[in-house]
């Protein structure tokens, strides 16, 4: 631990991403295989659950620092991160030469999971007092399941793969899918070249990004296939040696989720991979993605969530044709393959085909983005037509081209502290729209703004506070901002009446005064009109 | 009964000798417990500081402006009022203001610390009965060390760059720690130490009073290229501005009691942060009741609410906040 705790330093004191690689480099050529595998587990965030209650973490270690745990919570809004704070409050002792292997602090994080509180807290007291700086932050930071390390999955992919002498391509393949590192071996995981995959293992899913010129400037659209954007989890479908896996972006293994596929085990010949969206499908239209939400979010299915939520994957590739990866062919030739796949009646009811919209030029095309959500989508994805399939997200052959988003003009009435790099600034507001004469909150945002608005916004809140509560401020309703959403609908849950989809401020409108903002009746023509 | 110091919309007033100690708004006579911009504020009849507080304030305010320069210790009468001023140890000059009338005692810290950096007169306890003190950083998750342990943090970390070839960039309060670091820095003198232009005035203005500190004002002799290895001293302000786009190829830190927390040095984007502080840390602050013996605690900037709290129920004493306009100027320009 004591090694990759300098590995952890290293990437922390440094914003070089050129920096950042080479401290991994050097450090997965210096240390053993056993390490490596725990090392790259955390780098890519596959970190151990979190083992014990925050809400006993907080009272041991404010016991332990004397202090009253209000005291401890007031600690913990200014630092913004339960790790840290446990951290900054213990009395620090540095004992380097006991400090455990990263494997054994793994082991730990699982053990303390079978234990009960009593038991907990001894084990937690004998870390806490044996480890210090560094070590004792990792350690925290794993206690509370929010251990993260300043790199992105594409730098550690680009680590390994200097340090394996092998392409980044090959690595990020390896990675995928879930593995566990106390039963997984690094040879496990980066067998020599040559040898097949297990075969679960998904491939590396190819990203777009937003689109951040005129289409115009992508030339004739007729080297461009567009399609729908639909609103529905990303995923990819792996029919192989007799088993059907479905994983989603996010690489979690969501097979028993979606029992609608089984049939497939049977109705897909072996050595087939699809990539497409799966969304809530009936009567031959897609269901608002809340309804989707709800189902995922149930430990079991009844049968009747079955039936009013179907689930069908509106396929858009294929990345594995006749056991053969294809992921280098032209899109359109793998389109013209998926066709044929999936062009057979029993299994139409679940795969459907993303079909080509046809537009004669970008005009066309964007005026339909404008009116998209009329479609039942959120824009369009333009795909070059002789594309490969690439690994990750890359510029230039993908391009997503969402409708702009709805947008009110809404008045800043509380504001909280933010977390990790924004503790201690004012980052995170709620905001409210007017009903007759009182405003109604109707939405919460962080993101949008600049550093230097917030900073200034900051410092007003501070001089502007009407009263405080924990880390939450009141704040004079003076400033507007307009916020900009993807989507609305109707919630009991909340004062307004709505809830709002990936609400954020797309602008701080200083031009207006608060009693130019937009009212709740606004909001719920906005329902009326678009509410799912 | 009136209180012998209360705060109205200027200031710390002390109603009974007409004075007030580091107004906001112009009053006639000011007593200022330090020269950093949010205490010491334009536009007052008289100014009554320290020795070593005046210069600054000439810097900063003109050099027209009144002042009354006074020595530790000393006591002044004012319409029957005693005040008197004592190291704060917090920078060059700062005291803590000492109000005393028919056996009474008021302390007002002003911005302090317990710790000595080397340079600012180290504090001095003063027994009183009311302790207006300030809480920058009173929450228990600040803890600081030594100055002089991070004082030589700072040095490795400027050598380990000076081996890669790569100069070294320090921001730093102007006034206060950038000269305690440039202090010890006395005996480094094969590689250059260049400044800012805020802490070359800073260090100008204070030569008056005897004091001269390593470095060289990076505007004297028009620098085409900075040398390699240089340690760079420079406000945070400078930070992201035009002005650091001359200093080629170089690793920033910050300097700053704000350090101690992962975030808000991850937020600025800089490659370290120094936990170095000019203000008392939890520990100091409570230390500072006990040595003071004081009965009643007030509570101005900073974590006021949950410092006030704690002395109230964690140590059984009359405690209350007092809302004053100071700032924490740790991150700010002079």
């Amino acid at each position: 631990m004591r090694v990759f705790a300098q590995l952890f330093e290293a990437i922390d004191s440094s914003t070089k991403t050129s920096r950042k690689v080479a401290a991994m480099t050097d450090y997965f050529n210096r240390v053993s295989d056993e390490e490596k595998l725990f090392a790259v587990a955390l780098l890519i965030g596959n970190k151990p659950k979190r083992p014990v209650a925050t809400t006993l973490l907080r009272e041991w270690a404010s016991a332990r620092a004397g202090i009253p745990s209000w005291l401890f919570e007031e600690s913990y809004y200014a630092v913004g991160d339960l790790g840290e704070t446990l951290t900054l409050l213990m009395p620090q002792q540095s004992r380097p030469e006991e400090m455990p292997t990263l494997k054994a602090v793994f082991a730990t994080m699982t053990a303390l999971r079978q234990y009960g509180p009593t038991e907990q807290r001894e084990i937690l007291y004998t870390f806490w007092s044996t480890l210090g700086g560094t070590a004792l932050f990792l350690f925290n930071k794993m206690l509370t399941g929010s251990l993260r390390v300043g790199v992105s999955r594409k730098l550690v992919i680009n680590a390994l793969a200097r340090h394996l002498d092998r392409d980044e391509a090959t690595v990020a393949h390896q990675l995928m899918g879930k593995w566990d590192p106390m039963t997984t071996r690094f040879t496990d995981l980066f067998p020599q070249q040559g040898t097949a995959l297990p075969h679960h293992i998904p491939y590396p899913f190819y990203l777009a990004y937003a689109l951040d010129r005129e289409p115009a400037d992508l030339g004739d659209i007729n080297n461009w296939l567009l399609e729908k954007k639909l609103d529905g989890i990303r995923g990819q479908l792996i029919r192989r040696n007799g088993e059907l896996f479905i994983w989603s972006r996010g690489e979690d293994l969501l097979t028993d989720k979606f029992p609608e596929f089984g049939p497939l085990t049977t109705l897909l010949p072996d050595g087939t991979v699809i990539d497409g969206e799966i969304i809530p499908w009936k009567d031959g239209h897609p269901l608002p993605f809340a309804r989707m939400q709800t189902r995922i979010g149930r430990k079991s299915l009844s049968t009747k969530m079955l039936q009013e939520v179907p689930l069908v994957m509106v396929c858009f590739d294929l990345l594995e044709y006749e056991g053969r990866d294809i992921r280098h062919e032209p899109l359109m030739i793998r389109r013209a393959w998926l066709a044929a796949l999936i062009d057979n009646p029993a299994r139409q009811h679940i795969l459907l085909r993303s079909e080509e919209m046809a537009f004669p030029d970008w005009q066309a095309a964007a005026e339909f983005r404008e009116r998209a959500r009329q479609f039942h989508c959120e824009g369009l994805m333009l795909k070059q037509r002789q594309s490969a399939y690439g690994v990750g997200r890359r510029k230039g052959d993908w391009w997503k081209w969402k409708a702009d988003p709805f947008s009110i003009d809404a008045v800043m009435i509380y504001a909280q502290s933010g977390h990790g790099r924004r503790a201690n600034l004012y980052t995170d507001y709620t905001f409210a729209v007017w009903d007759g004469d009182t405003l109604v909150p109707f939405a919460k945002a962080y993101s949008g703004l600049t550093d230097t608005e917030i900073k200034s916004l900051d410092r007003w809140i501070k001089q502007n506070t009407i009263e405080k509560f924990g880390p939450v401020r009141r704040v004079k309703p003076v400033h507007v901002f307009e916020i900009g959403f993807e989507g609305v609908q109707a919630s009991n849950r909340h004062k307004s009446g709505v809830a709002l989809r990936f609400p954020r401020m797309l602008r701080w409108r200083l031009d207006k005064t608060a009693a130019e903002a937009n009212t709740k009746d606004d909001l719920l023509n906005l329902l009326r009109l678009y509410g799912q | 009964m009136k209180r012998l110091l209360q705060v109205n919309d200027r200031g710390i007033y002390c109603e009974r000798a007409d004075v007030y100690i580091d107004p906001w708004q112009p009053v006639q006579r000011a007593l200022i417990t330090h020269a950093h911009s949010d205490h010491a504020r334009w536009g007052n009849g008289q100014y009554l500081c320290h020795h070593d507080t005046a210069p600054i304030l000439t810097l900063r305010l003109g050099a027209d402006i009144r002042i009354q320069r006074v020595s530790y210790g000393e006591p002044i009468q004012i319409n029957g009022v005693t005040f008197s001023f004592h190291p704060a140890g917090h920078i060059l000059g700062s005291a803590q203001i000492r109000v005393a009338y028919k056996g009474e005692i008021w302390l007002v810290t002003g911005d302090y610390k317990l710790l000595n950096d080397g340079l600012s007169q180290p504090y001095e306890p003063i027994v009183c009965h009311h302790l207006i003190t300030e809480s920058t950083f009173g929450l228990p998750v600040y803890s600081f060390k030594s100055p002089f342990a991070v004082y030589k943090e700072i040095k490795d970390w400027w050598r380990e760059n000076q081996q890669e070839g790569v100069n070294t960039v320090l921001l730093c309060y102007a006034l206060g720690k950038a000269q305690s670091i440039l202090n010890q820095l006395r005996e480094e003198t094969d590689v250059p130490i260049l400044l800012h232009g805020a802490v070359a005035n800073v260090n100008g203005a204070l030569a008056a009073r005897g004091y001269h500190f390593p470095g060289q004002w990076m505007e004297t002799e028009p620098m085409t290229k900075v040398p390699k290895g240089a340690l760079i001293l420079a406000p945070p302000s400078a930070l992201g501005s035009p002005w650091m786009r001359r200093l080629g190829n170089y690793r920033v830190a910050l300097c700053s009691g704000w350090m101690q927390l992962r975030g808000a040095r991850r937020r600025r984007g800089v490659d370290k942060g120094f936990v170095l502080s000019d203000h008392c840390d939890f520990r100091q602050l409570n230390e500072a009741i006990d040595v003071t013996g004081a009965e009643h605690i007030y509570v101005t900037h900073g974590y006021e609410s949950q410092f006030t709290r704690w002395v109230r129920e964690e140590r059984g004493l009359p405690a209350e906040i007092m809302n004053t306009l100071y700032e924490d100027m740790e991150l700010e320009e002079l």
